[in-house]
């Protein structure tokens, strides 16, 4: 059974209290939208890099001579 | 000599593991508020999310952030409160993610904004580091702070985590 820990900062007890099925579903809920953004990010990041060898390629430059121009 | 640095609570997470840590009834006598953190979550993964909830709202959150993976440096911004990232599953063993969240005027009548830095650990390629800018459009005073692995399900044994009280005299 999955619990968590609450920690009074007034009287200092502490209580470990299993989850509900409730706190279960809405952690499953937000787990799957993080990674899907954390997967949009990531993508879009992979997206944007390969556009700019797309573009250094056409005009037959090196990042390094890319980055002299642009620097 | 006034003490304006307080630790106000501290929890280790016992060999069962826990779901989220959860400071309640914090007193509204300080200026601002720190928790510092060592974690590892059991997520089949090198690095875990850490979100936040703030007296239990889960509503009107959003943050903005700054990462590099290792291989990679990126930005993001999401409807959440974060203060990514910590150590998992994959990560070195015994090894454990690193960070704090500073909590400025959390008992004020404004919108509350908290920044958050921090690092997974791990012995190889990668290894997130981050910074957070948060914002919960909430004018409450903050009277509970509840941090929880996104991806995994639960924070492993020895995860640490410090409640700090912080007064301006």
């Amino acid at each position: 059974m999955t619990t968590r820990i609450e920690v009074n900062c007034e009287t200092g007890e502490v209580k470990e209290i299993p989850l509900t099925p409730e706190e279960i579903a809405q952690r499953e809920v937000e787990a799957a939208a993080a990674e899907a953004q954390r997967q949009a990010e990531e993508d879009a990041k992979a997206e944007k890099a390969a556009a700019r060898l797309a573009i250094l390629e056409k005009l037959g430059l090196t990042e390094e001579e890319a980055a002299l121009l642009l620097n | 000599m006034a003490v304006t640095y307080k630790p106000i609570a501290t929890v280790t997470v016992g060999s069962g593991g826990a779901a989220d840590i959860q400071f309640t009834s914090i007193p509204g006598t300080y200026t601002d508020l720190k928790v510092v953190y060592s974690l590892r979550s059991d997520r089949a993964s090198a690095i875990d999310l850490v979100f936040v909830d703030l007296n239990g709202s889960t509503t009107n959150k959003s943050h903005r952030e700054l990462y590099g993976t290792g291989s990679i440096a990126n930005s993001g911004n999401d409807t959440s409160l974060s203060l990514s990232y910590c150590a998992a599953a994959n990560a070195t063993a015994s090894t454990f993610g690193n960070g704090e969240g500073y909590f400025p005027n959390y008992a004020s009548s404004n919108n509350k904004s908290f920044s958050g830095d921090n690092v997974s650990e791990n012995n190889a390629t990668t290894a997130y580091q981050a910074m957070q800018a948060n914002l919960w459009s909430n004018t409450a005073a903050i009277t509970s702070i509840k941090i929880y692995p996104v991806l995994g399900t639960q924070f492993v044994q020895y995860s640490t985590a410090t409640l700090y009280g912080i007064k301006n005299s």
